[in-house]
């Protein structure tokens, strides 16, 4: 009986399977076959040569791909300082404000993030809300805020805040206050509340809010083009002129095959670091 | 001359918004004592107990730990602890982390605080392989003598206990409030307790502290509540009771103002006059209240008709339907129960002695 409601179990997963195997594999597949064509070709019925993965280290991809990830983790790190107090008030503190909070975050995803940040290209840039103001007001000017490497920070700051609040809400809120009285009954201070209880029990929310932040800002783009200019080019920047002006699809595949690497080894890493049923609702015990 | 109380409360209230959770609170606390404060939910002791520890603000009054004022001191500051009803054992450190945290926060050496700890899971009967346990592989007894061990650890002046008890079942609950008992003996520590159960109360305490919407009822040892409550509400709180309204006759005799109560007269004290129209009420325990056959009489004397009988082990218990329709609760040691029949006319008697007149109506 019971090895029939396997069989019809896994009968029955068959079509979705199909469905995510082509879906979501197969294009990986490509991909990854397409790195170790040689150059310039659209086609995968070529002997594989190494070249596109040389070209990383000879033309300099490498840099891009530091500056990504250098900037991913300065924005995660930023990201996780500001979203403690303010998830720590929604989770344990406001009661309705924190409702509040949470719609006003989540109305401004309704609006594409390329517009967003044009609208912080229009305030910053010379001439803008900001430097437009100052000078019509007190004869000051400066060259603008845009255009360098902590504007694209900043960015990225604004535009993953979200994927960073939510999780650390979910995961303080799994802290018992019981455990935080506890300690503090024991004679604990403020800052070894927050090292020994705090920190290792939301842990689960922490992991996720960072890796969230830290995959979304380390694959994007529209920061660095929009509020950078050219002053540094990113790796999914570099992807995309690979695959269009470049015509250069083993090129393209290859850093992107590099860059897939390096998040899903530092995802898997961090996710199994954590227990994720807690966060799911599970119990702690 | 009781020695200096360890612990002073003077005109302690606490106010959320309207309402009234404490309602100026006097207490003394003396040192090495089992204090246990008893009360219905609602009553204000949880409040109490979060207040002495410092979780909770106090809103007036004057909070002295031996010469030092600590009302304003916050908790981590404070020389107390406590076990909370939950336990908040930390379930991300495993049992000899949750016992030597206090003593990791004073930076304690760790090969210190390991030997500590394993005493203190000697002290509490619990094999020294706990140590690398984790909280979660724990049964409920088995978290219990953790928590107390980390407040142990924490080697405070005064260790309180929420409720700690009261989600084990009743044998655990029964062997570890004697081991509590057995362990306030050992370590001489000044124990608080608050409890809604007054059997819990009973086994262990020095002192009783019945609380009531935010007051104290009474305080005073088990024996003097159990026999000489104050009020109704103790007496009631205090277990199965028999309680008659009554009032002062032109003699200063109390008669029944419910229910007919036969008294003989002659043989009370003092302590059972009434002044005449003063009301009162007459308080008997079931175990003192006697079955009375052929013309054998007592102090008072009340009639009425066998409703049930229970088995309570090495007691049995009567119920006993008076002519108003009251029910009277009689208990007997299981060899010298009642043999009469369910449905059979009785009579009850007690003496003067076991009875207890508790003024007012």
């Amino acid at each position: 009986m019971e090895r029939q409601d396997q069989r019809i179990g896994l009968l029955s997963a068959v079509p979705m399977g199909a469905v995510l195997l082509i879906s979501f594999l197969a294009p990986l597949m490509v991909i990854a076959i397409f790195s170790v064509m040689p150059q310039k070709v659209f086609s995968l019925l070529h002997l594989p040569d190494f070249s596109s993965y040389k070209l990383l280290f000879t033309q300099g991809y490498i840099k891009s791909v530091l500056w990504s990830f250098g900037m991913a983790m300065a924005s995660t790190a930023i990201l996780f300082v500001i979203c403690w107090p303010l998830a720590f008030g929604m989770a344990k503190v406001f009661k309705g404000f924190g409702l509040f909070i949470t719609i006003a975050v989540v109305i401004t995803l309704f609006v594409s993030e390329n517009i967003r940040l044009f609208g912080w290209v229009l305030t910053l840039m010379k001439g803008g809300l900001i430097e437009g103001h100052l000078r019509a007001w007190t004869g000051l000017t400066f060259e603008g805020a845009l255009y360098n490497v902590p504007v694209i920070v900043f960015g990225l700051v604004y535009a993953y805040f979200p994927f960073m609040l939510f999780p650390l809400i979910q995961g303080i809120a799994m802290v018992p206050d019981d455990a935080r009285q506890a300690a503090a009954d024991l004679g604990a201070s403020r800052r070894q509340i927050f090292f020994e209880v705090d920190l290792p029990l939301s842990a689960p929310g922490i992991v996720i809010g960072s890796l969230l932040s830290f995959v979304l800002a380390a694959g994007a783009m529209a920061e660095s083009k929009l509020l950078g200019g050219q002053t540094v080019i990113v790796i999914a920047d570099e992807i995309e002129t690979a695959f269009t002006y470049g015509q250069n699809w083993p090129l393209g595949s290859a850093l992107s095959v590099v860059l897939i690497l390096i998040i899903g080894a530092l995802s898997i890493f961090g996710i199994n670091r954590v227990n994720l049923d807690l966060i799911m609702g599970g119990r702690r015990s | 001359m009781s020695p200096e109380p360890i612990l002073r409360l003077e005109g302690v209230s606490k106010h959320f918004g309207e309402f009234t959770a404490l309602d100026n609170i006097n207490l003394e606390i003396d040192e090495g004592e089992f204090l246990t404060i008893v009360g219905p939910s609602g009553s204000g002791k949880t409040t109490l107990i979060r207040i002495l520890v410092g979780i909770e603000e106090l809103s007036e009054g004057k909070i002295w730990l031996r010469n030092n004022r600590i009302e304003e001191m916050p908790a981590n500051q404070r020389p107390t602890c406590m076990v909370f009803q939950s336990l908040a054992l930390f379930p991300h450190k495993s049992v000899g982390e949750n016992i030597e945290f206090p003593l990791k926060l004073r930076k304690q050496k760790p090969d210190q605080r390991k030997s500590r700890a394993l005493e203190l899971l000697d002290l509490l009967h619990l094999p020294q392989s706990f140590y690398d346990k984790r909280i979660n592989e724990c049964s409920g007894g088995e978290r219990q003598r953790v928590a107390l061990a980390r407040a142990l650890a924490f080697d405070p002046e005064i260790l309180f206990f929420d409720e700690p008890l009261s989600a084990l079942d009743f044998r655990l609950r029964k062997n570890l409030e004697k081991e509590l008992k057995d362990l306030h003996q050992r370590t001489g520590k000044t124990f608080v307790y608050i409890t809604h159960s007054l059997e819990e109360a009973m086994v262990m305490s020095d002192r009783i502290a019945i609380m009531r919407s935010g007051r104290f009822e009474q305080i005073a040892i088990a024996d003097e509540i159990y026999a000489r409550p104050v009020s109704r509400f103790v007496a009631e709180f205090m277990g199965e009771v028999n309680l008659f309204s009554v009032s002062g006759d032109a003699g200063g005799n109390p008669v029944g103002t419910e229910i007919e109560i036969q008294v003989r007269n002659t043989s009370l004290g003092s302590s059972m006059k009434l002044s005449k129209g003063a009301s009162a009420t007459l308080m008997v325990r079931p175990e003192t209240v006697h079955f009375l056959t052929g013309d054998e009489t007592a102090d008072f004397v009340v009639g009425g008709v066998l409703k049930a009988e229970y088995a309570l082990g090495s007691r049995t218990q009567y119920k006993v339907e008076a002519d108003n329709g009251d029910e009277l609760a009689v208990e007997k040691l299981r060899e010298d129960r009642f043999l009469g029949q369910v449905g059979d006319r009785v009579r009850l008697g007690w003496n003067a002695e076991h009875a207890h007149m508790i003024s007012g109506g």
